[in-house]
């Protein structure tokens, strides 16, 4: 085992018969910013899952500063999952609550801040993904893109160590798209945030990435630099940063 | 092809599993329940929302309830030659100790234990309880925990509205209908009520309410693909839960109600 932040040694996943996973390795640094493309299907989401312990692998462990996460339990696991942020590709906002609710909740189970703090933060990150006037309105009210917004400031609310994002710029215009991409960047650039992004959109990986990672057939296929992925000769990266639809790629 | 007995064993499996589970849910309710004193505003906003929920169905099925017990009494009174200044006895200990905790209990399970389950379960779907426990929210106290006891002090507490509004349907009954004068139809329940029965009552009617929370959030949690799903586990919840009270009932007759 290495020192690195989030170690994924060898972990395997299956659903039923669907082999999802099948033995992936990865070692994230602290301060990295990771991004991981990949075939819609491949597992992406479900690599996500397990870095939090939401998912389970059949195989293999995922480490955490030094810790075997399989083994936390109680207080301990809690107090892990706080050190991440997670934004859900479906967003997953509380449709029982607000929008300055779901943004906060984290804060106040947390009870570590006034109520006044809490609105405050609220507003802060309300404001960095440019959604100050939607606070009080219920997430059934809102667009599919404002919808990822308020997940992306949910997720950054409780100032967390790491972040994953699942597809944070997916259903947003290219405007409101590069505002995310600026703002992923600050946080980790500032505050030196690691983050782990899924994404299908290339600019906005080039943008964030200091690494990328491809998933391919269950396993990582390409792990390197953005430059290194652009001069890439394999066969499988080379037809999915192109997004040709003849290659090795099989669309399933 | 498969035979029969494959089926049936699998079908076993599935149960004891259910079984299984439902146990593990009561189990994790429990050890949730040290940290009540934090979530007693989601115990109070629950308690609101699924009382409010049931009891106007309660009420108008208390008062048939209580005029059937009446008539269906008086006519089993006229076929024994029983005497019928003993209807309040006869309407008042069936209602008491069966009829309002049996009969509310079901009404609740359809209507606040599918309830429960059609919530947690789109928010098992829509990824919602992943989003909680990634943000280090322990589901089990934030969702199941204040649900659960909302079901077990409502399911009492409705039962004694269904006692008192059951009551009155037999007496209107009693009275237009089988000539009995109100005075009469009180005393004998006056005359046949026992505080006992109606504490063994309660306790049914708080088990009760103990099943159809614990089974509705059982269901939403394990709860799997889309809104078919939801739908699914919402019949489910309301069946089992249904199932599981008429069981009890019998158990808590042989052990509370000795002949
Ligand atoms: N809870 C689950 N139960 C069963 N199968 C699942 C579950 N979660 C994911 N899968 C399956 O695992 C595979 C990978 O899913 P995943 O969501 O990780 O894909 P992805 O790479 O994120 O794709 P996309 O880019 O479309 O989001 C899919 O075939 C999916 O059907
Ligand atoms: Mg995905």
């Amino acid at each position: 085992m290495s020192d690195a932040l989030i170690g994924i040694e060898g972990i395997s996943k299956r659903f039923q018969t669907l082999e999802v996973l099948r033995g992936v390795d990865l070692d994230v640094n602290k301060g990295e910013s990771i991004v991981v493309i990949g075939q819609s299907g491949c597992g992406k989401s479900v690599l996500l899952k397990h870095l939090v312990r939401l998912l389970e692998p059949d195989e293999g462990a995922v480490f955490f500063d030094g810790v075997d996460i399989s083994s936390l339990t109680g207080r301990r696991l809690i107090e892990m999952r706080r050190r991440y942020g997670m934004l859900f590709q479906s967003a997953a906002l509380f449709d029982s609550l607000t929008v300055a609710e779901n943004v906060g909740l984290g804060l106040t189970e947390e009870r570590l801040h006034s109520e006044a703090e809490i609105e405050r933060i609220v507003d802060e990150k309300l404001q960095m993904v440019g959604l100050s006037d939607v606070r009080d309105k219920n997430p059934s009210e809102l667009s599919g893109g404002m919808r990822k917004r308020v997940g992306l400031a949910r997720a950054i609310a409780g100032s967390p160590e790491v972040l994953l994002y699942d597809e944070p710029t997916t259903g947003l215009d290219p405007i409101t798209a590069d505002m995310i991409n600026d703002m992923i960047v600050d946080l980790h650039r500032k505050l030196n945030v690691t983050s782990i992004a899924v994404t299908h959109d290339m600019t906005s990986a080039f943008k964030i990435a200091d690494r990328i990672v491809m998933l391919y057939d269950g396993q990582v296929e390409f792990d390197g630099s953005p430059d290194e992925i652009r001069n890439s000769s394999n066969e499988v990266v080379r037809q999915f940063i192109t997004g040709s639809a003849v290659g090795p790629i099989q669309v399933r | 092809m498969e035979s029969g007995l494959t089926i049936l064993g699998r079908r076993g499996v599935k149960f004891v599993t259910k079984l299984g589970g439902i146990f593990l849910m009561l189990g994790r309710f429990l050890v949730a329940l040290k940290e009540l004193p934090r979530s007693l505003g989601l115990v109070f906003e629950q308690l609101y929302t699924l009382g409010v929920k049931s009891l106007p169905l309660i009420i108008i099925i208390s008062i048939f309830v209580g005029a059937v017990a009446a008539w269906q009494a008086a006519y089993q009174f006229k076929f024994i030659g029983a005497p019928l200044r003993y209807l309040g006895q006869a309407v008042g200990k069936a209602v008491v100790i069966e009829l309002a905790p049996v009969l509310s209990a079901i009404v609740f399970a359809g209507r606040v234990g599918a309830g429960v389950t059609a919530e947690l379960g789109s928010m098992r779907v829509t990824e919602q309880i992943d989003a909680l426990e990634s943000m280090g929210i322990n589901p089990i106290r934030y969702l199941v925990m204040p649900r659960v006891l909302a079901c077990l002090f409502m399911v009492p507490l409705l039962v004694v509205f269904a006692i008192f509004i059951a009551i009155l349907g037999g007496l209107v009954v009693s009275v237009i209908g089988v000539d009995v004068s109100s005075e009469t139809f009180l005393n004998g329940f006056r005359n046949s009520f026992q505080v006992g029965d109606f504490i063994n009552g309660m306790i049914k009617a708080a088990v009760f309410g103990l099943i159809i929370g614990i089974v509705g959030c059982y269901e939403g949690f394990h709860t799997r693909g889309g809104a078919q799903g939801v739908g699914l586990a919402t019949t489910n919840s309301v069946v089992i839960s249904s199932v599981l009270i008429l069981v009890f009932n019998f158990i808590f007759a042989l052990i509370l109600f000795r002949i």
